[in-house]
């Protein structure tokens, strides 16, 4: 029998009981009532004890999100979905006022994160890690917030942002990515439960790695999680988010929106290890990943780099964006999408060049196995005051097996004359040759598989932290077991 | 003496068509024997099937090796028992350096073996003994592995495999084929350095000249599926003077393929 012929009986019998966050916490769970009106938004802003200020933009972003249509020019295909079948706020009765310290949180919560690998006893971290842990629709924990205070740096679930620093809340929400920008960002404004937000404060190198770990527990319920980052003159800081949920054999919403600032000489590095449950062999389940991610480089000398390793979700639409309107401004945007069984990917970045000699990467690795399709989509755009802009974008797609696919859909739009774009793009296939090659060396197919890939991802997972370039190795092993035979 | 290898009767096809068709060979341990004869005689299908690649079925026959049924293993399980294929065309894989990939492989290998893996340091000791000897450069060694090697880099670097993974049996598969006769040296070189008293080899080529250099104990012409005649290093000589002329036509009472 042929390896590809061999792939779907392989996929059927493996797919599914590989995805080892798929259990369930069980926990008392304060929900709202099911579906989406103006009472609901309501019902979330009073939960979160929010000025009226915010319930406003809220309630002004539900009124926008009323008039606008889903888009539709993804190449990702799905049922309608029915905004009225969810749950929009989903938090654990124990979390009630939001814990003061670890020792106030639900030893439940802890050990559900403990099971996902991020203990969040300080003494057990990763050394030189904060996390945010968000569980549906609330942040359960932040760890390490007074050491990072003495260096003046703000990480906070962005719920309390918003009470304790609304005249920074207030000046930055929004101004990166309006209310209205968007189907889903649209709609992320007007229900957004909770998320992180960060202050970096002038001169400030952040003295430990951010990260935020999102979980979705509770059934039919939708995380719709928001993250501010603001990093002042001459600041750094590195963040990392990571995701996973339960297997269900419904489909779940996630819509996010991350929204970064960035003044003169500051840099922000964000990097994204996403591995929500991507539904069984036969696309049954999974989380539609709908999300707007957008950096914003006001600052002269700015710099923005996201990475993203996407290996989980049914449906994935999301294009992590820099608009470099600093002079000498940078972006960069390093991304692996692996795509399996019926997994659909659809995502790229979207490079607004506006101020002079401002210039961006774009390397962008899809890996598609199985019956998915991953389609690479990017804007490179150069408005006419990028005086000496550069752009220089490659995009390498990797099949395995013959049922899968992988497309590149690239704008490019140069309106001076000065600036220079590049853009490279291949296609491959794992060969029979390839795998027998390796097996002939003693290498198993999920072995040679994994190093094959690994070898083709290299480029972009040495952009990853050091802690976790080791862990998204692995994962991307795991994502792909079972796609050839 | 035991035996390394004992074909008896294998018949084999490939896309439905029969390619070995009762072919029988043995091979004692530490000898070395070369497999010659006209091209689409089968002497590729003989170690696709060997080494247990896919799409080569077995209908009759048997093969043992060391003792043991060579069908009831896998391909990296007959890797890790010892059998090595150098393959005529080496395979590329981009992206993969030619470090991480002999690692890898020795490692699997290594644990296949129930022995234990090495790390960083100890690979690259026992990398260097062999490097140094096949000429390879620390340039090729961070390539992808295979890519952009000229034919003469191809071929050492099967035989570094080679020497790393320390086979019983190794097929040689054409290893002559895109040589000079300079890097046909550093390549016979190298594997008569691997010679030895319990790993046997099976070379199989098309021309007498590599016998030259990696000198064989027993020569056997392939025809239509089977051996069709054995005889010492001489028979070799006798191929290069008359050529396959005499095993062209099918055998008495076989049917031309």
């Amino acid at each position: 029998m042929s390896y590809t012929t061999e792939t779907a009986d392989q996929v059927s019998s493996i797919a599914g009981e590989k995805y080892k966050y798929g259990f369930v916490t069980d926990i008392e769970t304060e929900l709202a009532p099911m579906g989406l009106n103006e009472d609901i938004i309501r019902f979330i802003s009073a939960k979160k004890d929010e000025p009226d200020w915010m319930l406003q933009w809220r309630l002004r972003a539900y009124e926008r999100w009323l008039t606008m249509e889903e888009p539709e020019w993804a190449k990702v295909e799905y049922p309608e979905i029915d905004f009225q079948d969810a749950y929009y706020y989903a938090a654990p009765k124990s979390q009630k006022d939001g814990p003061q310290s670890l020792d106030e949180v639900d030893p439940e919560l802890l050990r559900t994160y403990e099971k996902l690998g991020i203990p969040l006893h300080e003494q057990q971290m990763l050394a030189g890690v904060a996390v945010d842990a968000v569980f549906d629709s609330v942040s359960v924990a932040t760890t390490f917030r007074k050491e990072l205070a003495k260096a003046g740096v703000i990480f906070c679930p962005i719920s309390e942002a918003v009470k304790d620093y609304p005249e920074l809340v207030q000046k930055y929400l929004g101004s990166v990515v309006p209310y209205s920008d968007n189907f889903y960002a649209t709609l992320n404004s007007a229900v957004f439960t909770d998320g992180s937000f960060v202050y970096i404060p002038k001169g400030v190198r952040c003295p430990m790695e951010l990260s935020t770990y999102f979980r979705i527990n509770q059934a039919n319920t939708g995380q719709f999680e928001r993250t501010l980052i603001i990093a002042d003159e001459g600041s750094y800081v590195s963040y990392l988010e990571g995701c996973t949920a339960p297997q269900r054999d419904e489909n779940q919403l996630h819509a996010a929106v991350v929204e970064l600032v960035l003044m003169d000489d500051a840099e922000i590095k964000y990097s994204t290890v996403q591995n929500w449950y991507p539904g069984d062999a036969d696309g049954k389940g999974g989380i539609y990943n709908f999300v707007t991610k957008r950096a914003a480089c006001r600052g002269r000398n700015s710099k923005v780099s996201w990475t993203q390793v996407e290996t989980g979700s049914a449906v994935t639409w999301k294009y992590p964006s820099c608009i470099l309107q600093g002079d000498n401004s940078v972006g960069e945007f390093y991304s692996v999408a692996i795509t399996n069984n019926l997994q659909q990917a659809d995502t790229g970045t979207k490079m607004i060049h506006i101020g002079e000699n401002t210039s961006s990467t774009i390397i962008a690795k899809g890996i598609s196995a199985g019956r998915s399709q991953s389609t690479y989509r990017g804007l490179v755009r150069m408005q006419p005051g990028a005086k000496g802009g550069r752009n220089y974008t490659q995009c390498d797609s990797l099949l395995i097996g013959d049922k899968c696919g992988a497309h590149t859909v690239p704008y490019i739009e140069n309106r001076n004359r000065t600036a220079q774009i590049e853009h490279e793009a291949t296609t491959a296939k794992i060969s029979e040759d390839q795998l027998f090659y390796c097996s002939q060396r003693g290498l198993t197919d999920e072995e040679a598989l994994s190093m094959i890939v690994n070898g083709f991802c290299k480029q972009v997972l040495q952009e990853l932290p050091m802690e976790f370039a080791v862990e998204a190795q692995k994962l991307v092993g795991i994502s792909l077991e079972g796609s050839v035979g | 003496m035991t035996n390394m290898l004992e074909i008896k009767d294998l018949h084999a096809e490939v896309g439905g068509t029969e390619i070995l068709k009762g072919l029988s060979l043995t091979i004692g341990e530490g000898e070395v024997h070369a497999i010659m004869g006209p091209n689409g005689a089968g002497k590729s299908t003989l170690s696709y099937v060997l080494s247990g690649r896919d799409g080569y079925e077995v209908t009759s026959g048997s093969i043992t090796y060391r003792g043991q049924d060579l069908f009831e293993l896998a391909i990296e399980e007959r890797a890790a028992a010892g059998i090595f294929l150098g393959f005529q065309y080496p395979v590329e894989l981009p992206g993969v350096s030619s470090t991480t990939f002999l690692k890898t492989a020795l490692n699997a290998v290594l644990r296949q073996r129930g022995e234990d893996e090495l790390d960083a340091v100890q690979f690259m000791k026992r990398l260097r003994v062999h490097t140094k000897s096949l000429n390879i450069s620390d340039d090729m060694l961070r390539r992808g592995v295979n890519v952009g090697f000229s034919g003469g880099e191809k071929k050492r670097n099967e035989i570094l495999q080679m020497a790393l993974l320390e086979p019983y049996l190794a097929v040689l598969d054409e290893t002559d084929s895109g040589l000079d006769i300079d890097a046909l040296k550093v390549v016979a070189d190298g594997v008569n350095a691997l010679r030895g008293p319990t790993r046997s080899m099976l070379v199989i080529t098309h021309y007498q000249r590599l016998l030259d250099y990696i000198v064989p104990d027993f020569v056997h012409v392939l025809a239509h599926g089977r051996i069709a005649r054995t005889g010492g290093k001489e028979l070799a000589l006798e191929l290069e003077e008359k050529g396959y002329g005499e095993f062209a036509d099918a055998p008495h009472g076989s049917e031309a393929a």
